[in-house]
């Protein structure tokens, strides 16, 4: 931060603070410096830090992890639980290759897909949606999920059952809707009881119309301004995801596959507990969060996507029918090259939720689900990686555990954290499409979020989805004295 | 004095017969009035030290778990007075201690945060002091994690009374009193087992059987289908 301001004095530059970023989860502040004739000299997205958790949790049980690390997220814990889960599997001395009980690889399955389902719907219908069918730069007061409820009823009822009904999954397999206690390490805490599973199965095959009809609706506002919803925010890019064995996607379990902005593969089939040979992650000065890289390319050129854009871009195909086709179609798009266009991301995204809401109809008629062996014990070991495709992107848990069963050293890289070069990146290209001027408009900063919320979801919270969250701008001099400051949505 | 003789009183104008000698809150229990405790333990002799059980009695605040009833008394119970005591006591043990219900592996098993959403408590009205409390893992088979701990001692009177070995015992004063094996090793150099009455007499996440967490699904838990003291107010209706 200390280089940043003396750069700023040094050269002249004005400081625009977006702060915080609204209805993007954490803390987050956009600072967009322009130089004397209103030219975007650079930009930094700045995310508040997850390092505490990292310090929180040690000392504590290892099986504590699944539960306590959830809380880093409100939208998807579902994503921490697991992967530190499946990282307490490997402590406790059960892989991840086959070491669990069918059962309990299944619910977990369950569970995480019921994850995908709601977060995607969370993420495309109440926080980006009013974005998509209303414009960029329209209306603040229209930028929200009760606009499009007023306006598009059937489709704001349609965003709201498929959350709801992810949500139902995940309470049916985690014990609540949010912060279950349902994946322990080794196993599974329940099986799903047989009426419940009727319930579910009784409403799939809507939700998959449903989530099919998002698709489409995402192709339909495309084609109304292609060009822009290519260019916006777009760069080219490394991309990494987990991968099944036969290059499938696979949002549970997988190896790491990290392709170049033309599909050449960087890596493939990397056993994921060997991360650290494979990704750094560098540190720099003005921002809490770390940059992730591919080693292999190194520090400058080694940033990668992650998230859904990125999975489709490393898989070789989408094991469900519907959604294949869906895929086959988005492939064809670029030409069978990885897609580069940040706004894509909502594509990627509803196809991704058509193929969980197929997964989802495909292991509820599967009885293991409802009996079997829950818990299993191998050789407890001191060490445990877990990784998994949350609905924003690769997630990594790491932990040591000492012989008394505490935890020494955790490490997590975080979807956000992956993404933090392309965020950056994708606000950079914004800002200078659109901030050419010393003026600064509420639809031009929108704009912004709009970058990042292609990315990020926006944040949890209903004060935020309802507009409520105050966008404080500042527009300062070099000397750091404010020019003009307003709040978004006034004019103070 | 005989002691079987049976006496008369009166619990929130609820009339109840009990035998001479009996504590008011053993009194309460037989007779389906549930009094909040979490120092008491049927097994154990009382330790009257928690405060939550307070009652009035004839006009005077008392330890339910350690007074003796006696005829004719008159027993406040659910009066907002005695309410708000028991609140104020539930809150300092929230405050005194660092409690983190959400993804402490005791939860919904917990007498303390039972008590707690009985007593409809939201809130502590005192400000937190996240003392720094230490655990003790060095057992293979179980842990003691102060942070949870309210010293409520039922695991020292347990392993004396019932186990028969004095491995626990409380070491400091005042506030800083504390739980510790009763060995410089810690737990590890002391001889305790998960079947141990001392370990099963926490009634919060202070002394764990390692590895075992999270294993009741919610909605299966001690307290998930009904308030803690149901159990106790059954035997009234019927
Ligand atoms: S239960 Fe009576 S003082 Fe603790």
């Amino acid at each position: 931060m200390s280089e940043f301001v003396t750069r700023i004095r040094e050269k002249s530059l004005k400081k625009v603070v977006i702060d915080p970023v609204t209805r993007v989860e954490g803390h987050g502040k956009v600072t967009i410096i322009i130089d004397e004739e209103g030219r975007v000299e650079r930009t930094r997205l700045h995310i508040v830090e997850f390092r505490g958790f990292e310090r929180f949790i040690q000392g504590r049980p290892y099986w504590e992890a699944p539960v306590v690390v959830q809380r880093l997220c409100g939208i998807c814990p579902v994503s921490h639980h697991l992967a530190a889960a499946k990282a307490m599997d490997v402590v406790v001395g059960v892989g991840p290759d086959g070491g669990l009980s069918a059962t309990a690889e299944k619910m977990r399955r369950l569970m995480h897909y019921g994850q995908m389902l709601q977060s995607h719907a969370l993420h495309f219908y109440h926080l980006c949606s009013p974005d998509l069918l209303f414009g960029f730069e329209s209306d603040v007061s229209k930028r929200n999920v009760l606009a499009v409820a007023a306006e598009y009823p059937e489709i704001a009822k349609q965003g709201i059952l498929l959350r709801r009904y992810g949500q139902e999954i995940i309470r049916a397999t985690a014990g609540k809707r949010i912060h279950g206690t349902g994946a322990i390490p080794g196993g599974i805490n329940r099986h799903l009881s047989k009426e419940e599973r009727d319930g579910f199965l009784t409403d799939i095959d809507q939700m998959i119309e449903w989530a099919g009809a998002a698709v489409e609706l995402v192709k339909k506002v495309h084609s109304q301004n292609p060009d822009f919803f290519d260019s916006f925010g777009s760069f080219p890019s490394n991309h990494l995801s987990l991968v099944r064995k036969d290059g499938a996607l696979d949002f549970y379990h997988g190896n790491i596959r990290a392709v170049d902005a033309d599909g050449l593969k960087i890596y493939d089939q990397v056993d994921y507990k060997d991360y650290l040979d494979y990704i750094g992650e560098e540190v720099r000065n003005w921002s809490y969060m770390k940059f992730p890289f591919i080693r292999k390319l190194g520090k400058k050129n080694g940033w990668y996507r992650v998230g859904p854009l990125a999975r489709l871009n490393t898989c070789d195909f989408v094991p469900s029918p519907l959604a294949q086709k869906q895929f086959e179609i988005f492939r064809a798009y670029t030409g069978g090259k990885p897609n580069n266009c940040t706004l894509h991301y909502h594509w990627a995204r509803m196809i991704e939720m058509l193929h969980s809401a197929e997964v989802i109809k495909e292991l509820l008629s599967d009885d293991d689900l409802s009996s079997g062996e829950l818990i299993r014990r191998g050789q407890r070991v001191g060490e445990g990686v877990g990784l998994i495709e949350a609905p924003r992107g690769t997630l990594f848990h790491h932990y040591r555990v000492n012989g008394d069963d505490q935890i020494e050293m955790c490490n997590l890289i975080v979807s956000t954290t992956n993404n933090n070069d392309p965020m950056n990146k994708a606000v950079h290209r914004v800002a200078q499409d659109c901030l050419t001027g010393k003026e600064i408009t509420d639809g031009l900063l929108n704009n912004v979020e709009v970058a990042i919320r292609a990315y990020d979801p926006c944040l949890s919270c209903a004060t935020h989805a309802l507009g409520q969250m105050p966008l404080e701008v500042k527009l300062t001099d070099r000397e750091g004295n404010v020019i003009s400051a307003r709040r978004k949505g006034s004019r103070a | 004095m005989m002691t079987s003789e049976k006496i008369t009183f009166y619990i929130d104008e609820i009339e109840c017969t009990a035998t001479q000698g009996q504590s008011i809150l053993e009194a309460a229990d037989e007779n389906g009035v549930y009094i909040p405790r979490l120092c008491h333990q049927p097994d154990l002799l009382p330790g009257g030290s928690c405060r939550v059980c307070t009652v009035s009695a004839n006009g005077r605040n008392q330890a339910a778990c350690t007074t003796p009833v006696a005829n004719d008394m008159i027993i406040e119970n659910g009066s907002e007075e005695i309410l708000d005591l028991r609140r104020a006591v539930i809150e300092m043990l929230f405050i005194e201690g660092n409690h983190y219900c959400p993804m402490c592996e005791r939860s919904g098993n917990c007498e303390l945060q039972a008590i707690a959403y009985r007593l409809k408590i939201l809130a502590p009205r005192f400000p937190f002091m996240f003392p720094s409390r230490k655990l003790d893992a060095t057992h293979p088979g179980i842990f003691i994690d102060g942070n949870r701990c309210i010293q409520c001692g039922r695991c020292v009177r347990a392993a004396q009374q019932i186990d028969k070995k004095p491995i626990l015992g409380f070491i400091g004063r005042g506030g800083a009193v504390r739980i510790k094996a009763s060995s410089t090793e810690g737990l590890k150099g002391v001889d305790i087992s998960p079947d141990d009455a001392c370990v099963k007499a926490c009634p919060v996440g202070a002394i764990i059987v390692k590895d075992t967490a999270y294993r009741k699904p919610i909605g299966e838990r001690m307290f998930d289908k009904q308030p803690i003291g149901s159990e106790i107010e059954a035997r009234r209706t019927s």
